[in-house]
């Protein structure tokens, strides 16, 4: 067994300020919340240099640093973007498991030779995390708590079998077992300095007074079992951002857009699947949300498919209210191939064409963008439809038409007028001596029985028009031949 | 200066071979190197075949200029006309993977129709726009992506920036640009490669090139009207 574990020392920040939420020079600290005297837990760069420390309290660091800003722990925050990791590194091991409160765990044994060797993969790991907009720690054990020992002591450590992973430990302040506070105290009584002076204690002795680090001892060790469950994906995607300030216009929520768009496509990255549709709400800090609805002309995870259409609609969207909060909920999640690179061997329309109707779609209606079909219908205006581009894969060719058919049909007949028993259409016009009658329908209540002709107009342009026999030989343009 | 003189004078004698499908003769004429005087075409551009031999051989480079705009100019309201000459085109167009986009077209393209021309209608995207703003964002989307071999289009008005931009998103991608405009719109510049105006006559249509690469104008061809689509 090999795990890589993700260590995410600064994620309570990052679910605030990821994505550029919160400006880097901006001093940003996150309290635990607690009623009375809330501490802070973390704060970022920009606070610590104005002398804001874990542990303090709040109101301790609002004075010592101007303009900050102090956000409550969001431990669901946390949680949800665990799981969006572990379902990202999908894509490395099929056996990812979350550890909260900032860890994610990779059995990368089995698939470490498929990335050409371990370091390779765990570059590629740390890059995508990077990417993501997380800072990471990494390490390598033998052991899932081993390597998550290891990456919490913030460097990149890597221990290759049980031995050299008792020795690294043995350096190690025993803090990093995140023990709580009774028990630390207890090993600060018994004077313990270092996880390899715990391990020098009497087993019995530390089994009666700080029975929790024994037992963590052990299974970092591979003395005791660890099973880790592997993480299973939802079925569904829906994450949810709340904007730092209320926005109103589109660029900005675009943006803010971008960040739950690129954490979907690096979910759907590892679950090799892609999207069909997909739904962002906008939510206003009081009255209703606004739903903007995509679909996709073939199933994507690419970031900047999914983010274009969205862009474009949110620009010709007229806003009733500031928003407060996005949501983002993926349509169907169906399997997609890893990116082949360039190529195109799939039934459905081809990268460029995908991408050009979903722009199209998103800045015109939906329905202002339609394909052909034919339909075996002697009616000339049922002998076709419009369906989805493309549609009609391949098409069977038509039977050979009997006679003239115009290149233009009028959505309905218009009724011409007549001088003297003769159409008229801007003069009067000439009738070709061919005569063809279409009649059928009878069956399904639409009867049409109709006597077509060639008409030409003084200027020389070819109707198509129809009289209707007997009922008092009413004439209509039907189509324009050229 | 838009109707040329239909003197038999004018008419150009250049050999053209074969239809749609046939490889044109070789020889000197056909190397891209040697200058055949007068019909210019600048190096790296395409022609596709128009599926008339009389168009062929008054077309700079013998077809219709793809990765470039074409204006057809109409009498009807509409754009309605201008449709014929291009289908041949359209039908060969048709049998690759990529769409032809119609822009704005004023009626339904009929289906039935165009597949008796030998056009896949499966390769037909219809775009219609609700404003002509959108239309012409639309056609410029069309022109840039590279998706489409053809985009047609019956733009309501264009201004000569608007046209530029289009012609550029043309050349970009390389697909055949084609712009039914009315017959008023040939007093107007236009950066469209290629203008003809379309004369319908009692056998047919007259076209009268109003404007090709290199050549100016020239005397009008006669098109009898397709049989196969009526």
């Amino acid at each position: 067994m090999h795990w890589l574990c993700l260590h995410l020392p600064d994620l309570a920040l990052e679910v605030f300020s990821r994505g550029g939420a919160i400006p880097r020079a901006v001093p940003l600290a996150v309290s635990d919340g607690a009623s009375r005297r809330p501490r802070i837990v973390a704060c970022n760069a920009a606070a610590g240099a104005r002398g804001v420390r874990p542990g303090m309290e709040a109101g301790a660091a609002r004075a010592l640093a101007q303009g900050l800003v102090l956000r409550v722990r969001d431990a669901a925050a946390e949680r949800r973007a665990l799981e969006r990791l572990a379902q990202w590194a999908g894509r490395f091991t099929p056996r990812v498991s979350p550890a909260p409160p900032r860890e994610v765990l990779l059995e990368v044994e089995g698939s470490a030779s498929l990335f050409g060797g371990v370091s390779v993969l765990r570059a590629q790991v740390c890059a995508g995390v990077a990417r993501l907009g997380h800072r990471v720690h990494t390490a390598l054990a033998p052991t899932p708590l081993g390597a998550s020992l290891l990456a919490r002591a913030g460097e990149e450590r890597e221990a290759p079998d049980l031995a050299a992973l008792r020795t690294q430990l043995a350096g190690l302040p025993p803090a990093l077992l995140e023990m709580p506070p009774e028990v630390c105290t207890t090993l600060e009584g018994l004077g313990v300095r270092s996880l390899g002076e715990c391990l020098r204690l009497p087993r019995a002795g530390l089994a009666r007074r700080a029975a929790p680090v024994l037992a963590a001892l052990d299974r970092a060790l591979g003395i005791a079992p660890d099973p880790r469950p592997a993480f299973v994906p939802p079925p569904q995607f829906e994450d949810r951002l709340d904007l730092p300030a209320e926005v109103e216009r589109a660029d900005a929520l675009a943006f803010a857009a971008r960040r739950l768009l690129g954490d979907l496509a690096a979910v759907l990255a590892g679950r090799q699947a892609g999207v069909e549709s997909l739904e962002l709400r906008l939510l206003p800090r009081r009255g209703a949300p606004t739903a903007v609805r995509i679909g996709f002309a073939a199933p994507t995870r690419a970031p900047a498919r999914l983010a274009e259409p969205v862009r474009l609609r949110l620009d010709t969207l007229k806003l009733t209210a500031p928003v407060a909060a996005l949501v983002l909920r993926a349509g169907r999640i169906v399997p997609l191939p890893p990116d082949h690179a360039g190529g195109w061997f799939g039934t459905g329309a081809p990268p460029a064409a995908a991408a050009l109707l979903d722009r199209l779609r998103a800045r015109l209606q939906e329905d202002s963008v339609q394909g052909l079909g034919l339909t075996e219908d002697h009616r000339p205006e049922r002998a076709y439809r419009t369906c989805p581009p493309g549609a009609t894969v391949g098409g069977t060719p038509p039977p050979p038409l009997r006679s003239a058919r115009p290149l233009w049909l009028l959505p309905r007949p218009l009724p011409l007028e007549a001088r003297g028993g003769r159409p008229c259409y801007g003069g009067t016009l000439a009738l070709a001596p061919e005569r063809e009658r279409i009649e059928s329908g009878w069956w399904d209540g639409a009867d049409a029985v109709r006597d077509y002709f060639v008409a030409r107009t003084p200027n020389g342009m070819r109707l198509w028009i129809f009289r209707v026999p007997g009922a008092g030989g009413r004439w209509f343009l039907h189509g324009f031949f050229e | 200066m838009d109707t040329p003189s239909d003197s038999s004078a004018l008419r150009i004698e250049a050999p053209v071979s074969g239809g749609l499908e046939g490889p044109r003769s070789g020889g000197a004429a056909d190397r891209p190197d040697v200058w055949r005087g007068g019909g210019f075409v600048p190096p790296g551009s395409q022609v596709l075949a128009t599926g008339f031999r009389e168009l062929d051989a008054r077309l700079p480079g013998g077809g219709w200029p793809l990765g470039a705009l074409t204006e057809i100019l109409t009498p009807a309201p509409g754009g309605i006309g201008g449709l014929a000459p291009l289908l041949p085109a359209l039908a060969r167009l048709s049998r690759e993977r990529r769409w032809l986009a119609w822009v704005a077209p004023p009626y339904a393209p009929y289906a039935p129709a165009l597949a008796a021309c030998g056009v896949a209608v499966n390769r037909v995207l219809l775009v219609r726009p609700r404003s002509a703003g959108d239309g012409l964002w639309a056609l410029e989307q069309v022109l840039g992506a590279g998706a489409c071999s053809a985009a047609l289009a019956w733009p309501a008005a264009a201004g000569m920036n608007v046209l530029r931009r289009l012609q550029l998103a043309a050349e970009r991608s390389g697909t055949w640009g084609v712009l039914f405009r009315l017959l008023h719109a040939a007093r107007e510049p236009s950066p469209a490669v290629l203008r003809l105006r379309v004369e319908p006559v009692p056998d047919g249509i007259r076209l009268h090139l109003l404007k090709r690469r290199g050549r100016g104008a020239g005397a009008p061809v006669h098109l009898p009207h397709p049989s196969a689509c009526g």
